[in-house]
C-alpha cells in the first residue's frame, strides 16, 4: 500500500531510490549491527587463533553467566529497579509541572517555565552531569548550604544511589515533561470546570478526567525515561560509587576492558530485551497502542 | 415566592477590564431567568460568579438567601452546562450522568438507577452504555442537561448552550428546555446573545450591555416598554428620529424633529428642552396616501416580500431611511417604489428616550 503509493507519488525512478536506500538503512544500520552482536553474543570469548578451530561452536554462555554471576544479577536487577524508581520520580515531579503549564498558568508564565527548563539543555548532557557533580560533592555546595541551615551537621556522601537518581532525574524530566504537557494542553479546560462544578474534588479531577485523557503522553513520557534511565552511563558513571554500579558500566568494562566483546554483546542484547519488554508492557497497562505514542 | 439568587451591587474586575459593574438582580426560585445581551457585554463572567469559578471583586452573590462569599464551585448548590457542554468523552453516558454522584460518594447501584431515572426524563432510555461521540447534538445537549439535574442544583446555570446546534434542532431544543424548566421546577439561568431565544423561553429577561444591567422585565414589557435606548435597539427593529422634547404632558412627549412634529409615550427622564430620540417599531408604522395625525412624509423605496408580511422601505425628504412592515392583506396597494407616501403610528406605540442614557 504505502510502497504503491510512494511510486504513483515520485514515479519508479525516484520511488525506486527512495526504496533503495531506506532498505540500506535498515539492512545497514539496525539489522546487520544487531545481527553481528547476536553472532558475537553466542560465540565463547577466544583468542584470535582459536577463532574457527574446534572450540569455536554457539553456545548460551555468555547469557546464563549473566545470572549465574551474583554481583551481575544483582547489578542488573538494581538497574531495572533503579531505572523504574527514576521514571517514577520523574513522572512524580514532572506531572504537576506539565498540568501548571498546561492548564493553570498564564501564557507567559507557561513560556518562561519552558524556557527556563529549555536553556540548561543547550548544554552537553556530561557537562550537565558535571554540574551536578559539583553540586553533591562532598565539600560542594548543597552540603555548605544544608549545614548553614541546620538540617545537617555532617556533610552527606551524596555520590552513590542518591547522586545518580537525582542526575538522572534531572537529565531525563524534559523526555517526560512535553509529552506529557502536549497531551494535558489538548484537554478541553471546561471539562476541569465541569468536574469541579459537580464537586469532585482535585484528586478525583485528575484521576476520573486529566489522567485519563493523557495517558498517551504519559505513557510515552515514561517508556522515554525507562529506557533513557536504563541505557544511561554518563550519570551513573560520574555521580555513583562503587556500590551504585549500573548495568551499562559493566557491559563498558567487558567491551573496553575486559576486552570480552561476546560477553558485553550477550548483556547488551539483554538490557535490549528488557527494554523492549517494558515498552510492550507499559502499552498493555495504559492501554494505548504504539500509533498513539508514536505521535 | 421566595429570591433563589441575589446579585447584590456585584462588580468585577479584570485588569484594567471593567467586565460587571455595579449590578443588582435578584432571581426568583422556579424562575426561567435570562441574560441576553451581546458578546463581551459581560453576561458569561456573571455566570461564572454565581458558579463560584471566580469571586467578584466587590458585591454580594446570595443563592437561597445565604452569601457564597468564599464558597468554591464545587460547593455551591449550583450545576453549570456549558458552551460546549465539556461532557466527558472517554465515559460512557450513564458515568457521565452519574459523575456529580460519584463525586459525592453515592454508591454505584444507587448512581446507575438514578442515571436511568434521569435518561428516561430527557427521553434517551437505554443509552446508558453510549459513549458521547456516537451521540447526536440534540442527544448531547439532553445529556448536559441531565448530567446538571443529577445533583439536584437549586440553580441551574446554562451558558449559551444551544449556540453549537442548527436552527431547526435549537428551535426545537427551546421548548423542549422550557418544558424541562417546568417539570422540574429549578431555576435556570440562561445566558444568551440571541434576543428570539431569551424571549421564547424566559419568565423575566436581564438585558446587559458593557457590564451596566439596562433592564430586567418580562419579554412582552422588554420589547413594549424599553428602559433604555440599547435595548429599544438590541431587542426588535426600530427606527429613530432625533430630536428635541417641547412638552411633556400626562406620560406623553412632544418631540421637534427634522421630519416634523410628533407626540409619543415619554421615557423615564425625558424632560421639556433636552435633546431625545424617538423611537419607532416598523409593525406600528403604518402607510397611507394621505397625511394623518403624528406622520411624515416619504417617498417608498423598496418592498422586501418576507412571507407573512412585507417591509416597506420608505426615505423622509431628509435622506433617512425608515422600515414599515405591511401585513399581507395590504400588499394588494402597497406603494411602488419611488411613490410618495405618509408614515404615521400611534402616539401609545411609540416611545420618546433621552438621548443621553444608556448610551454603550
Amino acid at each position: 500500500m504505502a510502497m504503491a503509493e510512494l511510486i504513483r507519488r515520485f514515479g519508479p525512478g525516484l520511488g525506486g531510490v527512495i526504496l533503495i536506500l531506506v532498505a540500506l538503512w535498515i539492512v545497514g544500520m539496525v539489522l546487520a549491527p544487531n545481527l553481528m552482536m547476536l553472532n558475537f553474543s553466542l560465540k565463547p570469548n577466544l583468542f584470535p587463533s582459536e577463532i574457527g578451530g574446534p572450540k569455536d561452536q554457539y553456545t548460551l554462555l555468555n547469557y546464563t553467566a549473566l545470572f549465574s554471576d551474583p554481583v551481575h544479577r544483582a547489578i542488573f536487577l538494581k538497574t531495572v529497579w533503579g531505572s523504574a524508581l527514576v521514571t517514577a520520580i520523574t513522572l512524580a515531579v514532572t506531572y504537576p509541572l506539565a498540568f501548571w503549564m498546561a492548564k493553570v498558568a498564564s501564557v507567559r508564565g507557561a513560556r518562561a517555565m519552558l524556557i527556563a527548563l529549555i536553556i540548561p539543555f543547550w548544554i552537553n548532557e556530561v557537562l550537565r552531569t558535571l554540574a551536578w557533580y559539583i553540586l553533591l560533592a562532598f565539600n560542594g555546595p548543597l552540603n555548605i548550604f544544608l549545614q548553614t541551615l541546620g538540617i545537617i551537621d555532617q556533610p552527606v556522601r551524596w555520590f552513590g544511589d542518591t547522586g545518580v537518581l537525582a542526575g538522572m532525574v534531572y537529565a531525563y524530566i524534559l523526555f517526560m515533561l512535553f509529552p506529557i504537557y502536549n497531551s494535558i494542553s489538548t484537554l478541553e479546560t471546561a471539562q476541569i470546570d465541569a468536574a469541579r462544578d459537580l464537586g469532585a474534588s482535585t484528586l478525583r479531577i485528575h484521576r476520573r478526567i486529566v489522567i485519563p485523557h493523557a495517558k498517551a503522553g504519559i505513557a510515552t513520557g515514561c517508556v522515554f525515561t525507562f529506557m533513557l534511565a536504563a541505557g544511561s552511563y554518563v550519570a551513573p558513571a560520574l555521580l555513583g560509587s562503587p556500590g551504585s554500579r549500573w548495568f551499562t558500566e559493566i557491559i563498558y568494562n567487558w567491551f573496553f576492558e575486559g576486552g570480552n566483546w561476546n560477553r558485553g554483546a550477550a548483556y547488551a542484547l539483554i538490557l535490549l530485551v528488557l527494554c523492549m519488554a517494558v515498552v510492550l508492557a507499559a502499552l498493555r497497562l495504559f492501554r494505548v497502542n504504539l500509533a498513539d505514542v508514536a505521535k | 415566592m421566595s429570591h433563589s439568587v441575589d446579585l447584590i451591587d456585584v462588580e468585577m474586575v479584570f485588569g484594567t477590564v471593567h467586565a460587571v459593574r455595579k449590578l443588582s438582580a435578584h432571581i426568583e426560585a422556579g424562575e426561567f431567568f435570562s441574560i441576553l445581551g451581546p458578546s463581551g457585554c459581560g453576561k458569561t463572567t456573571l455566570l461564572r460568579l454565581i458558579a463560584g469559578f471566580n469571586e467578584p471583586t466587590s458585591g454580594k452573590v446570595l443563592i437561597g438567601g445565604k452569601d457564597m462569599a468564599g464558597i468554591p464551585a464545587d460547593r455551591r448548590p449550583t450545576a453549570m452546562i456549558f458552551q460546549s457542554l465539556a461532557l466527558f468523552p472517554l465515559m460512557p453516558v450513564w458515568e457521565n450522568i452519574a459523575f456529580g454522584l460519584e463525586a459525592r460518594g453515592v454508591p454505584k447501584a444507587g448512581r446507575r438507577k438514578k442515571a436511568e431515572e434521569l435518561l428516561d426524563l430527557i427521553a434517551l432510555p437505554g443509552y446508558g452504555n453510549r459513549m458521547v461521540h456516537e451521540l447526536s447534538g440534540g442527544q448531547r445537549q439532553r445529556v448536559a442537561i441531565a448530567r446538571a439535574l443529577a445533583v439536584e442544583p437549586q440553580v441551574l446555570l446554562l451558558d449559551e448552550p444551544l449556540s453549537a446546534l442548527d436552527l431547526k434542532l435549537r428551535q426545537h431544543m427551546r421548548a423542549e428546555l422550557r418544558a424541562l424548566q417546568k417539570r422540574t421546577g429549578v431555576t435556570f439561568v440562561y445566558i444568551t446573545h440571541d434576543q428570539s431565544e431569551a424571549l421564547a423561553m424566559s419568565d423575566r429577561v436581564a438585558v446587559m450591555e458593557a457590564g451596566v444591567l439596562q433592564q430586567i422585565a418580562t419579554p412582552q414589557e422588554l420589547y413594549a416598554n424599553p428602559a433604555t435606548p440599547f435595548v429599544a435597539r438590541f431587542i426588535g427593529e426600530t427606527n429613530e428620529i432625533a430630536g428635541k422634547v417641547t412638552g411633556v404632558e400626562n406620560g406623553l412627549a412632544s418631540i421637534d424633529t427634522a421630519q416634523g412634529s410628533f407626540t409619543a409615550r415619554a421615557g423615564a427622564g425625558v424632560t421639556a428642552g433636552a435633546a431625545a430620540t424617538l423611537f419607532v417599531r416598523p409593525e406600528t408604522m403604518s402607510c397611507s396616501r394621505i397625511a394623518m395625525p403624528n406622520s411624515l412624509p416619504a417617498k417608498a423605496v423598496s418592498l422586501e416580500y418576507e412571507g407573512a408580511l412585507a417591509m416597506l422601505r420608505a426615505e423622509t425628504d431628509q435622506g433617512q431611511v425608515l422600515l414599515a412592515t405591511l401585513p399581507n392583506r395590504q400588499l394588494a396597494d402597497a406603494p411602488q417604489p419611488g411613490e410618495r407616501i405618509w408614515l404615521s403610528f400611534a402616539a401609545d406605540e411609540a416611545l420618546v428616550m433621552g438621548a443621553g442614557d444608556g448610551h454603550g
